[in-house]
């Protein structure tokens, strides 16, 4: 029971992180239709970025300035970068982030180089929060786990009580009805990526530290986010925290727990010790081992089964 | 036979640069270029099946490319073994192909309902767990070492074994040149101009009572067997495949390979892996930051030049069609672009081999060389040199680019009122 309770624990401030990534590609994917191949890199330029501030001027103001300024880095690549790409259509808006997560990395790497970067837990979080069923649970996670709810909370409210939520929501469904009463659309897109990717390198100030600060980070986390806004549904945040979730719990689960597949095939009476080869492959593997491959083939069962997602109103 | 010859001429003189490179490479390193390329152009044609012609954009199309490499040397081994009957190394290629297309088959299926970005993501989910199983089946993947073998296997006839370099270099070519061929062919089918509408307006197609993901099907498995034959070919070339074939990385490498080349014409393709595997296989040994480089020019492209080099070139034809003469007026303009394009490439290309070996200087004790000039990158002089170099070319660029778009302009106005007499 405590080492579910510790995994599931685990679980949800991944899925906590996932979210805080998704939440903004989730608003940009539905407002602009570009799948931003980049929004990863955005994460782990936050993590990059608080690991340098925070060398200078510790961690709670880099906890501010990093996203701020990958903001205005994400601002200024959809006004320099995308709207010049936009008139060639959707593919080509694609190639470009896709392109341009590439450079991102190449550039991590040039600036800080290959081998992962030191960047610690701060000292005034780095303790023991609480001891419950036998097991620590460290300030730093709990202080991530409330930082995000308080997110969630604060982009909920954002969206749905104030005139600028309204104004976003709108121009997600009715972009020509939005402008011809008077608001200027491109700049709300220019905010919305901005404030998507400052959102995601907020993920990456407080992830950065646990999950290891390296040029992989962005590759590694980026596929399985275009993962949880597909089942999450385009454009919806209860959608993209729920999958968020999921995923997180799932991978945590699947890898804490690491089943044997051949109890499993034992009971069709397969004896793992008879078979070799790639048979045997299959009848060893370990729920560990398959963790990374569960949210792809969750991704490709829900795009043929269904397009929209677990809460979306329109397919992909 | 002057109608041969204006017919296939370009093909003739394709074979024949093909089968005379040899004579002019002495390297052994050079010689492997020119097998890459092959490998490349094979690869890079058959993604544009999918991308120029077909419309659907694939970020993981290199898992036929590796699957079949890993079909192709397990077999090798097997035959190597006396396992399996013997199969004339020679058509080996055609093996990988078939593995290629068994799997193009079976992912096609799943993935070809729709176009767009839904298909961009199926691709990139079924990228991902390729790369995650080669991992977990251990027994035929080998993990990260991949698979070794031997193409010295089997009876020698004629004396050939593929134990040279340019045995395998004829090999590569005949394929490459038998695979163009072929794919430039199915362009021209039925097949190859349904495979185009269904790209501009599926809609439409549906209407007049085609079945668009059949359409797409087809495309996807043919193109997925020519990936397989260069896979087939990379894989004999290495005597070796690893997981790196079906990655992520390797997927995009043919994706920028193309694109940069140019989606829009047959020959794109073609010049893209030339002119990549060429700066591939001299720029990886000089330089730490070449992917940048690459990174950069792709993001260039899609930008500024959405043809790629095949459409900056073609976009000239009109031109050259209505008089020849007025190429020239272009020159001038052309070429103080071009050189203000140098400088200013030079002065950052210079920047960030500074800054490279500044963050990678804990593992590198010898001096630093740039352009071949030895500098010392603790003083200021080099940045500064770098920093001015790429600052006046960048003004020069702001200068020259203008005037170039006005001549052209000018030029296609002129071009135009010909045409019109």
């Amino acid at each position: 029971v405590e080492i579910l309770a510790f995994s599931l624990f685990n679980g949800v401030l991944y899925g906590m992180l996932l979210f805080m990534l998704s939440s903004g590609l989730t608003l940009i994917f539905s407002m602009m239709g570009v799948l931003n191949f980049a929004h990863a890199s955005f994460f782990m330029l936050g993590a990059y970025f608080a690991y340098q501030i925070s060398a200078i001027v510790g961690f709670w103001p880099a906890l501010v300035l990093a996203p701020v300024l990958v903001g205005v880095i994400g601002a200024a690549v959809e006004r320099y970068g995308l709207r010049t790409v936009h008139k060639y259509g959707h593919v080509a808006e694609l190639l470009f982030t896709f392109g341009l997560a590439f450079v991102i990395e190449e550039l991590v790497q040039l600036v800080w180089g290959k081998t992962p970067v030191p960047y610690r837990v701060p000292d005034s979080l780095n303790f023991t929060a609480f001891t419950w069923l036998g097991l620590d649970y460290s300030a730093y996670r709990l202080f991530m786990l409330l930082t995000s709810a308080a997110i969630f909370i604060a982009l909920f409210w954002l969206l749905t009580r104030t005139r600028v939520g309204l104004i976003i929501q709108a121009a997600l469904t009715h972009p020509r009805t939005v402008e011809a009463l008077g608001h200027n659309v491109p700049r709300v897109f220019m905010m919305v990526f901005g404030f998507g990717c400052a959102l995601a390198a907020v993920g990456g100030v407080l992830g950065g530290n646990v999950l290891g600060t390296e040029p992989a980070m962005a590759i590694q986390l980026g596929p399985i986010v275009f993962v949880v806004i597909v089942i999450g549904g385009l454009g919806s945040l209860g959608g993209a925290l729920i999958a968020s979730l999921f995923i997180g719990i799932m991978n945590n689960v699947a890898i804490t727990f690491g089943w044997r597949f051949s109890e499993f095939f034992a009971m069709f009476g397969v004896d793992p010790s008879a078979v070799d080869g790639v048979v045997a492959n299959i009848v060893n593997m370990t729920s560990a081992q398959i963790a990374p491959v569960l949210p792809y083939l969750l991704l490709v069962l829900m795009l043929i089964l269904r397009p929209r997602g677990l809460f979306g109103t329109r397919d992909v | 036979m002057t109608g041969l010859v204006r017919r296939y001429g370009v093909w003739i003189a394709f074979a024949a640069v093909m089968a005379l490179l040899p004579t002019g490479i002495t390297s052994s390193f050079a010689m492997s270029i020119a097998s890459q390329i092959g490998v490349a152009m094979v690869f890079a044609l058959a993604y544009n099946m999918l991308l120029g012609q077909g419309g659907m954009l694939s970020f993981g199309h290199a898992i036929f490319f590796g699957l079949s490499g890993y079909f192709t040397v397990h077999y090798i081994n097997l035959i190597g073994e006396e396992a399996v009957p013997y199969f004339p190394i020679s058509l080996v290629p055609l093996f990988g192909g078939i593995a290629g297309l068994f799997f193009g088959i079976l992912v096609g299926y799943v993935s070809t309902r729709r176009a767009g970005t839904v298909f961009a993501m199926i691709s990139l989910g079924f990228a991902e767990m390729v790369t995650a199983l080669t991992l977990i089946l251990s027994a035929f993947f080998h993990g990260e070492e991949g698979v070794q073998t031997d193409r010295w296997v089997g009876p020698e006839p004629f004396g050939i074994t593929f134990g040279p370099d340019i045995q395998v270099y004829y090999l590569i070519a005949v394929w490459t040149f038998v695979s163009v061929i072929a794919m430039y062919f199915l362009t021209r089918t039925p097949f190859g101009r349904m495979s185009n509408a269904v790209r501009d307006n599926p809609e439409r197609v549906e209407f007049i009572g085609y079945n668009t993901q059949r359409v797409r099907w087809l495309a996807f498995s043919l193109s997925s067997f020519f990936a397989g034959i260069a896979g087939a070919l990379h894989a004999l070339l290495f005597e070796h495949v690893g997981f790196e074939t079906v990655s992520l990385q390797q997927s995009g490498l043919v994706l920028y390979t193309t694109y940069i080349g140019g989606i829009g014409h047959f020959v794109g393709p073609i010049l893209g892996a030339v002119l990549i595997t060429i700066l591939n296989g001299m720029l990886s040994n000089l330089t730490e930051a070449w992917f940048l480089y690459l990174g950069v020019m792709f993001v260039a492209v899609v930008m500024f030049a959405p043809g790629g080099l095949a459409g900056l070139v073609m976009m000239h034809e009109p031109v050259w069609k209505a008089d020849p003469r007025l190429m020239k007026r272009l020159v001038p303009s052309y070429a103080a672009s071009l050189a203000s394009t140098a400088i200013a490439a030079f002065g950052i290309v210079g920047l960030v081999e500074i800054i490279y070996f500044h963050s990678t200087a804990l593992e590198t004790t010898q001096g630093m060389t740039l352009f071949t000039v030895p500098v010392d990158p603790a003083s200021a002089i080099p940045w500064l040199l770098c920093g001015a170099t790429a600052v006046v070319g960048i003004a020069a660029c702001r200068m020259s680019y203008p005037v170039a778009r006005r001549a052209w302009d000018r030029v296609v106005l002129e071009a135009r009122s010909r045409m019109m007499r």
